[in-house]
């Protein structure tokens, strides 16, 4: 019983440490007050503001682009690659697998550092160096989610396909598609929350005219905090929540496949 | 025959490997030891030892060791607790503690300084109660905290699920073999989630030590990093040379640490987080 008391103190002190600093921004984001401790009373001006202000409406566009066309693409090299990986031997995979940890292991701030030195040899840069950088550090997360539902499928079948007469094509379509979608479809959802949330790499591909969200944050977030910012972040959070519960819990979905997706 | 031909599938991958990983850490490599003129050269990386580099390394490394630590020590208890937990919607309850980790970073930045800062909410709450307001904003403890709040999900994530794979068939056994809990918790619940710990100690530190937007917007620019060299070398300084050659250190950094994990991760499976 004193386990269980000490237990959820703690899960409530964790929780408190995650959340209050939320909550803050969330409370404040309705304040009609200039301070940022006193209460001034309820408005909605800040939210009004926020979709007025042209900075954060453009950021806001770059980021949905960005995000989602490197997804897509992403997801189909890496879906490709981990197929075409999960055939090989030992020596070739190895290649492509330490390849493949490179972006991920690597600190940020080197990853985009070392796409800029390439790409201002070659090109402006811009919106396609910041998309480029992008789809590079994802396709990793879509072949690690990919390549274990390979491992799992049974490959025996794919090939009793084969010898039964059914097109590469259709027996990947009806036999291993079915076994990998799961994998694809998180690895897709890991390339839109890693391109979402990321902020180093984008920061060094971008040039001058161009900003996603998390750029656009830090440069305001070193001239002072404005209070559309609030807003800003209160709808982020709830927008990211209602996703993730959409994503996790809709109906027919088997309760391990959610978690695994947390 | 098949197989070569899916093997031709990761086609456009090697091609992006080639182009965009392997080129670009070619090209740190070749600012990092040659000069404009295209001759080879180790000043740039003599530059290293000078005294606000070494100063900014030494820093960056305690303060990533602190925030790891830290992270550690606060998440290992929660996974198990939440790993005990023994009700319906035990994935509900997780999802809670992850769902932090999907705000913007920045945003999480921002809600931080609210807290730490002068007239924030944290000194607000402490006056009221007749404290004296700390002045933690700007120092590399404030760094800390919010590494710390930054990265804390990215520690839990990878222990809960090692804790959650261990089956509970061992546990019982032990129990019936005469362990009691001390032992089991030594004996089989650390081990077998070595892995999960070695992998949050990897996403935690790997990004600590390498941050230098935490440290710029809540460290008010006192607090230097390797981060925050290098990113000024480049960004304002306009000396790739010498930007590309700490960057080439911090990469050695993250390898040395790597390497050092995997020793531990005899599964191989220790940045398979997800």
């Amino acid at each position: 019983m004193v386990k269980k008391t000490l237990s959820n103190v703690y899960m409530a002190i964790i929780f408190l440490f995650l959340y209050l600093p939320i909550l803050v921004l969330i409370v404040l984001s309705f304040n009609d007050s200039k301070t940022r401790v006193e209460w001034g009373g309820f408005t909605f001006k800040w939210y009004i503001e926020c979709f007025q202000s042209e900075t954060i409406m453009t950021a806001f566009a770059t980021t949905l682009q960005i995000t989602v066309i490197s997804a897509v693409i992403s997801t189909i090299i890496g879906t490709l690659a981990a197929i075409g990986i999960s055939a090989m031997k030992a020596r070739s995979r190895a290649f492509y697998l330490g390849s493949t940890n490179i972006p991920l292991l690597n600190a940020d701030i080197v990853t985009g550092i070392s796409m800029m030195l390439l790409f201002v040899k070659f090109v402006e840069l811009g919106f396609v160096t910041v998309l480029v950088a992008h789809i590079t550090f994802s396709i990793p997360y879509v072949i690690l989610n990919v390549l274990p539902k390979l491992k799992q499928a049974n490959r025996s079948t794919y090939e009793a396909a084969l010898d039964l007469g059914a097109s590469p094509l259709y027996a990947f379509y009806k036999v291993t598609w079915p076994e990998i979608r799961s994998g694809v479809f998180s690895g897709f959802l890991m390339a839109v929350t890693m391109s979402l949330d990321d902020f180093s790499i984008t920061y060094f591909t971008k040039g001058a005219g161009v900003n996603t969200l998390s750029t656009m944050l830090y440069t305001e977030l070193r001239k002072g905090i404005k209070p559309e910012l609030y807003a800003l972040s209160t709808i982020l959070f709830f927008t990211v929540l209602i996703l993730l519960l959409l994503v996790n819990y809709l109906p027919n979905r088997k309760k391990s496949t959610a978690l695994e997706r947390v | 025959m098949n197989k070569l031909r899916r093997q031709l599938l990761a086609g456009p991958y090697l091609v992006w490997i080639i182009g965009f990983i392997i080129l670009p850490l070619l090209m740190i490599l070749y600012y990092a030891f040659f000069d404009e003129n295209g001759s080879f050269t180790l000043e740039y990386l003599s530059h290293i030892a000078s005294p606000i580099n070494m100063h900014a390394m030494i820093l960056s490394l305690e303060l990533g060791v602190a925030a790891t630590l830290i992270c550690l020590l606060l998440a290992y208890p929660l996974a198990m607790i939440l790993n005990n937990l023994k009700i319906k919607n035990q994935s509900l309850v997780v999802f809670i503690f992850m769902l932090p980790m999907w705000m913007n970073f920045l945003l999480r930045i921002l809600a931080w300084k609210l807290l730490l800062n002068k007239n924030g909410v944290l000194n607000t709450v402490l006056m009221s109660i007749g404290l004296e307001p700390v002045m933690i904003l700007n120092t590399p403890a404030a760094v800390v905290f919010g590494m710390v709040y930054e990265y804390l999900p990215f520690m839990i994530l990878p222990i809960y699920n090692s804790m959650a794979r261990i089956k509970k068939d061992y546990i019982e056994a032990a129990h019936d073999l005469g362990a009691n809990e001390i032992i089991i918790f030594f004996k089989i619940i650390i081990p077998l989630t070595l892995s999960g710990i070695i992998s949050g100690i990897v996403m935690v530190f790997v990004p600590a030590l390498t941050s230098f937007a935490v440290s710029e917007l809540l460290g008010g620019g006192k607090v230097l990093l390797i981060g925050n060299v290098i990113e000024e070398s480049f960004m304002q300084g306009m000396q790739w040379n010498a930007g590309s050659s700490l960057s080439l250190v911090l990469m050695i950094f993250v390898m040395v640490s790597m390497t050092i994990m995997n020793i531990f991760d005899k599964d191989g499976e220790g940045t398979a987080v997800w």
